[in-house]
């Protein structure tokens, strides 16, 4: 039987392939080098050699915005991947013990809820300094809750299940248990839960980096593109223009695929979303 | 007051009403009987102007002698509560929750009447007085869950009585309650529609119920009207053979409703139950169900015969006995 | 119910606690010297030993701890490094600032999101309902800070119609609502988004019950029966939704003030960190997550006065 793809994970699938695939290619290859200035060549309208124009320093756009994506894409992945991989391993030790183990991991969910990404990052950075470092670790922290509650009400169902009560008797440890049958059966709410985090931590570094708390000068962020833009609104709009719509993209994107991984997950659930 | 003529309503490639025609007048007392799917609530929505907005309508029902069937929106809010009301199977569910059940009474005389908070305040503990709840000016300060499911079904009786209506159906108004709790509300619609002249439409499956309640009757099956007549008649001797099926099936009166741990006991039915709308056969709908099915009942439509005075039913086998 | 109330205020005040120890620990406990933070590599060793003495970074953590939540609770945040004045009073100043924004924020997105929101499940499957639902996946994607930049460049670099930024006070009430109109909308489209899918998927689960049908048969006219039927009972997953958004409203506040360069406590949260005014930071940090474990105590008690249900229950 073959199932028509929900149009939200097409779409969302699209967008993804697009910017992931500018970021791999900035890897290798940018149509110029996105930091090199050329203050005689400032504000350069759209050409053959320059295809979006420069900047105030004769900085070549595109070139900027293809490492902005590099850049967004390698935040967003370390954060969820580091956020991600302690708010499961939580999520399930809450889950395999239960008892006051899982009321205390849940309590401590709690409170990070009460920390939103900038609170935190706004921390770090009074303490240590503003770095793309520390706006990355407090893109990880808040997702250290969010895992956790996700994974702990998952694997929660799974617990249930027959064939775990049959590994209980057999002698299995509740260790191997979450590993070998827990985790694998989460396995795919936790990646529809990572794609839309991506998507959060794309938001939030670009908001980081716009007020000076992550990417710092010259590395190119689409956050801080666009605070640098800012200053130069009535000079330039059009760079004000090209980092946000950038970001709209990859949000959009990575919203769209969690969502339509979710629905292909749960089909029960597709009816009114 | 509501005359049918060929109405129908289908959903797509099925039909879920079939060429009903029925004419009720003020102070008649019908029942409709037929299992689920037959298409008796469809009717009693089509008839309050609610069919889903995917059905399509077709033949002509009219009221006071309009014509409803392509009425819009606005036209049926008159009609509704002022001329016919509903009550509908869960009580609990029917009520909305977040209202104590005195405001929920007032809604529609201070929308439709423009009441005073006063006036409506009166009026409904009129209402819940003639609906028979105990103590009604501290049950009309309560919310639905605080009540006991019969006086539910009486706050929502005194619901549809709001704006004195002169028709109210019952979409199986018992089913969810306690045998003797039902025995009650029946008998109160009973005598509320003969105090008010007011005409009664009593949907159900509990034949029983319907024979206490109603003087006629129609059976319905897969959306078509198999057998109709006075209740009293009908019921001592069916015609259709579907009739005559749910006769058979009626549940022994001296055994209560629920089992003994509270859950509704299963009655005793019909082997089989009403296929899908867009599975019916296109001939007589009972066909692959009938005991007594002959070749051509799949595929020809059996015609309405009149067999006496006020008896009408629609089956092959008495054609074939007349010819 | 009293004992739900007990109950919940109990586990409110606890979670200030830890939200309080967490920011205290943040800020002082990692690795770093406070002192050398403000004073800078190059301060002597003398001068760094008498800040220590003033900071009262001598005192073991757990009395500095205990100190600061004491003095916090008398409204005593200590004094601020740049200023030279108490935390306290910079916090008093720039509080209405703050608060109107957040206020006008959060009433533009309940009436964007809830109209929507219904709208939007009125009209099911039809054009009003798709486009609804295309705008709200559009407003979640779009940038708070890069939606303010884009009204700016609209209706103050070309239209010319409000100012671009700034704030002169509330002593010329027309000019701060002029100022105050491009933050409010910027707050509240990105807010109302979320909440209006929430409205949507919460009305259209309300309008499946029974007594939307009976309402509906009593005569009730459409509009009437989603906004006073529907609406109420679908106010409970609405609220805590609502709840929940207190923290992007908090962190949504923060931005759009460095973005229109308003002078409330966002902005004064990053002269501090410029400023490497630890206590300042602190205290500001505090009060956002305190705001924010708030909105979620008070949504759990409204659910008690939304659904009298739970009265019996809790």
């Amino acid at each position: 039987m073959t199932r028509r793809l929900p149009t939200n994970f097409v779409i969302g699938g699209v967008l993804v392939a697009l910017v992931v695939g500018t970021a791999a290619l900035s890897l290798v290859w940018t149509p110029h080098n996105s930091t090199q200035m050329a203050i005689s060549n400032k504000f350069a309208a759209p050409s053959s050699t320059y295809w979006l124009g420069t900047d105030q320093l004769g900085r070549d756009v595109v070139s900027q915005l293809m490492a902005g994506a590099r850049n967004s894409m390698s935040v967003a992945l370390i954060a969820v991947l580091m956020g991600g991989s302690i708010g499961v391993a939580l999520g399930l030790m809450a889950s395999a013990i239960g008892g006051w183990v899982e009321d205390g991991v849940m309590r401590l969910a709690d409170l990070g809820f009460a920390f939103p990404a900038l609170l935190f990052a706004i921390m770090l950075a009074a303490v240590f300094g503003p770095s793309l470092g520390n706006a990355v670790l407090a893109i990880a922290f808040i997702n250290i809750p969010v895992f956790a509650r996700v994974t702990r009400g998952a694997a929660n169902q799974i617990w249930t299940l027959d064939y775990v009560s049959a590994a209980r008797a057999a002698g299995m440890n509740r260790f191997a248990i979450s590993r070998d049958h827990i985790l694998p059966n989460i396995g795919a709410v936790i990646i529809v839960q990572a794609t839309i985090e991506f998507a959060v931590a794309i938001l939030a570094e670009a908001a980081l980096s716009y007020l000076g708390l992550g990417a710092q000068p010259p590395a190119a962020s689409w956050g801080r593109l666009l605070s640098e833009a800012q200053t130069l609104m009535y000079l330039a709009p059009q760079l004000a223009i090209y980092p946000g719509l950038c970001i709209v993209v990859a949000v959009l994107g990575f919203g769209l695929l969690g969502d339509g991984l979710r629905d292909m997950s749960e089909p029960r659930l597709r009816r009114e979303r | 007051m509501i005359e049918l003529d060929d109405f129908s309503v289908g959903f797509g490639a099925g039909t879920a009403l079939r060429g009903a025609t029925l004419t009720i007048r003020k102070g008649d007392r019908l029942g409709i009987v037929g299992e689920s799917g037959s298409g008796k609530t469809m009717l009693a929505l089509c008839l309050m102007g609610m069919a889903p907005d995917s059905a399509q309508l077709s033949g002509r029902l009219s009221i006071d002698g309009r014509d409803m069937a392509g009425a819009s929106e606005a036209q049926w809010q008159v009609l509704r509560a002022r001329r016919i009301a509903m009550i509908f199977q869960e009580p609990m569910a029917a009520l909305n929750p977040l209202r104590r059940v005195g405001d929920t009474v007032m809604e529609p005389m201070r929308v439709h009447e423009g009441l005073s908070r006063g006036a409506a305040h009166k009026r409904a503990l009129a209402l819940f007085e003639e609906v028979g709840i105990p103590e009604p000016v501290d049950r009309m300060r309560q919310f639905p869950h605080e009540l006991s499911g019969g006086q539910r079904q009486r706050v929502l009786i005194a619901l549809a009585l709001a704006c004195d209506p002169v028709m109210l159906i019952a979409d199986e108004p018992t089913t969810a309650l306690d045998a003797n709790v039902a025995l009650r509300i029946t008998e109160l619609l009973v005598r509320l529609a003969r105090e008010r002249g007011m005409a009664l439409v009593f949907i159900t499956h509990d034949l029983a119920a319907v024979a206490r309640t109603t003087q006629d009757i129609v059976v319905m099956y897969g959306g078509d009207m198999v057998e109709r007549g006075a209740t009293a008649d009908v019921l001592a001797a069916p015609m259709h053979p579907y009739t005559r099926g749910l006769l058979a099936a009626r549940p022994d009166p001296t055994v209560p409703a629920r089992n003994a741990d509270g859950t509704r006991r299963r009655l005793p039915s019909l082997p089989g139950s009403v296929p899908p709308l867009n599975a019916l056969p296109q001939g007589c709908r009972f066909a692959g169900r009938c005991p007594v099915e002959l070749a051509h009942c799949a595929t020809r439509r059996p015609a309405t015969r009149l067999v006496a005075d006020n008896r009408q039913a629609a089956c092959h086998l008495l054609e074939e006995q007349a010819r | 119910m009293g004992y739900f109330i007990f109950r919940r205020t109990v586990g409110f005040i606890l979670t200030l606690l830890a939200v309080s120890v967490v920011v205290f620990a943040v800020m002082n406990v990692l690795p770093g010297d406070p002192a050398l933070t403000i004073l800078g590599m190059d301060a002597t060793e003398d001068a760094l030993a008498a800040l220590r003495e003033q900071l009262g970074l001598n005192e073991p953590l757990l009395t500095r701890y205990v100190n600061w939540v004491w003095n916090a609770l008398q409204g005593d945040f200590g004094i601020s490094h740049s200023f030279r004045v108490p935390v306290a009073d910079l916090i008093v100043e720039r509080l209405l600032m703050t608060v109107s924004l957040a206020v006008a924020g959060m009433v533009v997105t309940l009436i964007l999101a809830l109209g929507l929101g219904i709208g939007a499940a009125a009209q099911h499957r039809k054009f009003g309902d798709w486009g609804v639902m295309f705008l709200s996946q559009l407003g979640i994607a779009v940038p708070a800070f890069w939606l303010s930049m884009l009204l700016v460049l609209l209706f103050a670099v070309n239209l010319r119609w409000l100012p671009p930024g700034g704030f002169a006070g509330w002593s010329d009430p027309m000019a701060a609502i002029r100022s105050l109109i491009l933050p409010t909308i910027a707050l509240a489209v990105v807010q109302s988004a979320v909440l209006a899918r929430v409205t949507r998927s919460a009305a259209l689960e309300v309008m499946r019950q029974d007594f939307v049908r009976t309402a509906r048969a009593s005569g009730l006219s459409r509009r009437r029966v989603l906004w006073r039927h529907v609406l109420p009972n679908a106010m409970v997953p609405i609220v805590t939704i609502v709840g929940m958004q207190f923290a992007s409203l908090v962190t949504g506040t923060i931005v759009i003030e460095n973005v229109f360069y308003l002078p409330g406590l966002g902005r004064l949260i990053f002269q501090s960190i410029s400023n490497r005014d630890l206590p300042t930071v602190q205290a500001l940090v505090m009060l956002f997550a305190a705001i924010v474990v708030t909105a979620n105590f008070v949504v759990d008690l409204l659910y008690v006065v939304i659904d009298p249900r739970l009265k019996a229950r809790a």
